[in-house]
């Protein structure tokens, strides 16, 4: 590959910057104008919101105008610095309103008599919060860290990659603010209305040319495994989304669209993002981010680079057929209703491939389990994925799914997935970064990881467990009949029987909760480069 | 690019010789356990896709060679359902409630099926214990208003109360005492004092003493002079201390001035004659239920 390692397009002054700052004059009178005509309030909050953000942009530009150009020469890791605060502050949001609406469920009356705290508003702040604010803050910039590392170069296109951070913590506080204001398009995991899912878009491109580019300008001959998972995520969720949201606004000045499709395939399309959103921003991202972490921090080679290669394009291939299994027994046809359910049990293996190679990367070096609590949360996060990589599978299946489906049991899934899988990775990555970025050895107290690791461990058993006892129970009651061959149980008899079941999960997350909160107060020591108060448990391994 | 493949000193395995960031690769082969598990799962859903609904062509998806679909299982199962049912059903078709009541293998089946119904289609305004609220009437007393024999309980869950749709529901109306004028705002706390009498309650003895004059005229038609209250009208005992709009002086001046009138559905636009007969019965013996009607 070539040479280059700079590119000069940031430059804080002459033409290319007196570009970029009468665009973001145009675009925050646009969004003022766009505020003034608006048909609703929402609407007219977040026009002005875009207005303010453009005008911060602005702001920004002019003062840096005629400024010396920064030192381009080695890797962009600010944005990576900002990354990781921002994936630790919204992983504690999303945590934090988790149990609110966890409490919310057990104790009803935890619903103040304000619309916009109530648990349907609540709810997907939460999962949003988790998957796209944690969940996609910890994968932008845990790929631009890795994606510049293992090809050697620079993050490309200059300060592009800084667009995509602020860009995308805007798109955060639209989605937030519109799912409290009440503004929904109704579609899980999709919620956000037609003009945050255009902001997003131009966002998520802007990512993709970033990622891209970068590969293309890197200087190994080929590309690491860790990077191909980041780019199936990369370009799959910009199909996903653009087709999942196609919708027609009831009018531009105004927060309501409806969607292109109707029925039975709107439902369809639904799953289909909704699926493989699981698929690959929870999946094949975070195994981009395993595949780096995990053999820096055990210091060891990755187990099988051919099984990297055949789960890869297994895991790809299959899992964007699986979505149907969201739909069994519904209005979907039979046969879309098998094929979501046979892809979704050939899946099984592929998904393994993934955990095999992190897990048997270890062979060699399984001793440092016991003394660093970092690699010890990584293989715990390993383990968790294998376990809901076998439970996904088996719940496609119809005859199992028509006792597990609408249940809570598909609520425990869930967060083994998202609190083990998705949640311990992430976490532990940071533990793994932050020290490295801000110049530190190690983390300020491996002690407290070790804390840490324990209570989230215990939290997600406590969570799991719960859910998956509540959710057989509710499944069963909901099919119980008597000897005459009625139903025996009422819909609110099973609420009532699940209460004790929602106390326990609650406490599960509230463990969870306190350990992120440990890990703020520990990155935060980190940073700040206190000494640790206490002596490591043990030797660090030798890593990076 | 590192090209150099050499040997992990821990398992002995060549590497693949490339190096990124410090990171290499073993060159292990696939897993055999994964590779045929793999295998498996692929021979699985082919083989799943032969007997079942699955592939799209043109003209349709091929059916499977089982004949299987979600709508003929269901179908199936609630055939099944039907069927197992449909000799006791059939006989509680037949009888009257009274006679379905004499036959402890019915009246068991009626009380299974009637707590069924009552869970899905009552228990929003009755309650999961069929204790009522403010408004809906406690189902395990004995104060009835439209009466508590086993028929009457049919009748009134058949037709409903007040339900427009239904020629045959219970029907009455209370006149609006106050809005329309019909007595002054004295009048009604006389009469209301005089109504907190007849169950025993406190209250002011001049009004109520005036209030007598004002019931006999215009109260006893329906509620009777000693105000029992008549099942013909559905006009509730007063004297029980038994209320279903509240039993405080203010609850009772503001039923005189504008009278709550509560609705029921008529079920049978609903449910089967069987289900409101079930229900009927299942009602009837929740505590309250008065002894069938002898002709």
């Amino acid at each position: 590959m070539g040479a280059v390692t700079t590119t000069q397009k940031g430059s804080s002054s002459g033409g290319g910057a007196m570009a970029m700052m009468a665009l973001w004059g145009l675009l925050a009178l646009f969004a003022i104008y766009m505020g003034a005509e608006a048909v609703d309030t929402p609407f007219a909050i977040h026009m002005f919101i875009m207005a303010l953000a453009a005008i911060l942009a602005l702001i920004y530009k002019a003062r840096s105008y005629g400024q010396p150009a920064p030192d381009t020469s080695g890797y962009m890791d600010n944005v990576v610095r900002y990354g990781a605060i921002a994936t630790v502050f919204w992983g504690i949001v999303g945590f934090l309103v988790g149990l609110v609406i966890a409490l919310q469920l057990a104790y009803p009356a935890w619903n103040p008599n304000l619309e916009w705290f109530n648990f349907g508003r609540l709810r997907p702040l939460h999962t949003s919060a988790v998957v796209f604010a944690f969940g996609g803050n910890a994968l932008i910039c845990t790929s631009f860290y890795v994606v510049q590392r293992t090809n050697r170069t620079r993050l490309a296109l200059g300060n592009l990659a800084w667009f995509v951070f602020w860009g995308y913590q805007l798109f955060i506080v639209l989605a937030a603010t519109g799912y409290l204001l009440g503004v929904t398009e109704g579609r899980e995991y999709a919620e956000p209305e037609w003009y945050v899912d255009l902001w997003l878009t131009i966002v998520w491109v802007a990512y993709f040319l970033v990622f891209f580019g970068t590969l293309l300008q890197r200087k190994e001959s080929h590309i690491y495994v860790a990077n191909w998972f980041y780019l199936s995520f990369i370009v799959t969720i910009a199909m996903l989304h653009i087709v999942n949201n196609l919708s027609i606004p009831v009018s531009f000045f105004g927060s309501k669209s409806y969607s292109l499709f109707s029925g039975v395939q709107d439902a369809l399309t639904q799953w289909w993002y909704g699926h493989n959103a699981v698929g690959f921003f929870l999946t094949a991202g975070f195994l981009g981010m395993m595949y780096y972490f995990i053999p820096k921090r055990a210091n060891r080679p990755v187990y099988s680079y051919r099984l990297s290669i055949v789960h890869f394009w297994s895991l790809i291939f299959l899992y964007i057929w699986a979505g149907p299994h969201h739909l069994h027994y519904t209005a979907l046809p039979d046969w879309a209703q098998t094929l979501g359910m046979v892809f979704s049990v050939m899946l099984w293996m592929p998904s393994w491939g993934g955990m095999i190679n992190g897990l048997m990367t270890l062979s060699g070096a399984w001793d440092k389990l016991r003394t660093d609590p970092v690699l010890r949360m990584m293989v715990i996060s390993v383990a968790f994925y294998g376990m809901s990589t076998f439970e996904g599978p088996m719940m496609s299946i119809k005859s199992v799914n028509s006792l597990s489906h609408y249940t809570d049991w598909t609520i425990g899934h869930v967060h083994s997935g998202a609190l083990g899988w998705v949640g311990m990775i992430s976490m532990g990555c940071m533990y793994h970064l932050i020290p490295r970025l801000w110049g530190r050895k190690e983390v300020y107290s491996l002690r407290l990881v070790s804390w840490h690791v324990w209570l989230a461990t215990l939290g997600i058993v406590v969570y799991a467990s719960a859910m998956w006892v509540s959710g057989i129970m509710q499944g069963l009651m909901w099919r119980e009949y008597d000897a005459n061959g009625f139903l025996a149980y009422s819909f609110v008899e099973t609420v009532e029987a699940m209460h004790p079941y929602y106390v326990i999960r609650a406490f599960g997350g509230g463990l969870f909760l306190l350990g992120g909160l440990i890990m703020v107060y520990n990155i935060y020591r980190t940073i700040k480069g206190a000494q640790p108060a206490t002596q490591p448990v043990g030797m660090v391994s030798a890593a990076a | 690019m590192a090209t150099n493949i050499e040997k992990d000193e821990v398992s002995g395995t060549p590497t693949t010789g490339h190096v990124w960031d410090g990171i290499k690769e073993l060159n292990n082969p696939l897993p055999r356990w994964w590779l045929y598990t793999f295998y498996g799962c692929i021979a699985f859903a082919l083989v799943y896709t032969v007997l079942y609904p699955a592939w799209p062509l043109p003209g349709g998806a091929t059916p499977g060679i089982l004949g299987w679909s979600s709508r003929g299982q269901f179908q199936q199962q609630m055939e099944a359902a039907a069927t197992a049912q449909k000799g006791t059903v059939d006989q509680i078709l037949k009888l009257s409630v009274n006679d379905i009541l004499k036959d402890p293998k019915l009246l068991a089946f009626a009380q299974a099926g009637g707590a069924a119904a009552f869970k899905v289609n009552c228990v929003p305004c009755h309650g999961s214990g069929a204790a009522g609220g403010h408004g809906y009437p406690n189902l395990n007393d004995d104060d009835w208003l439209w009466g508590g024999s086993p028929d009457a309980i049919y009748t009134t869950l058949k037709h409903g109360i007040r339900y427009a749709d239904d020629p045959d529901t219970r029907e009455s109306q209370m006149p609006n005492f106050g809005i329309d004028g019909i007595l002054t705002p004295d009048q009604i706390d006389q009469v209301a004092n005089y109504v907190m009498t007849l169950s025993g309650e406190q209250a002011d003895a001049g009004k109520a003493a005036a209030g007598k004059d004002i019931f006999a005229q215009n109260c006893a038609a329906c509620h009777g002079d000693d105000g029992k209250g008549n099942r013909e009208f559905g006009a509730p005992n007063l004297t029980d201390k038994l209320w279903l709009y509240g039993g405080t002086l203010a609850d009772v001046k503001a039923q005189v001035t504008k009278p709550h009138m509560g609705v029921m559905p008529a079920w049978a636009k609903r449910l089967d004659d069987a289900t409101i007969k079930e229900l009927a019965i299942y009602v009837h013996s929740l505590g309250g239920g008065e002894a069938p009607v002898t002709q």
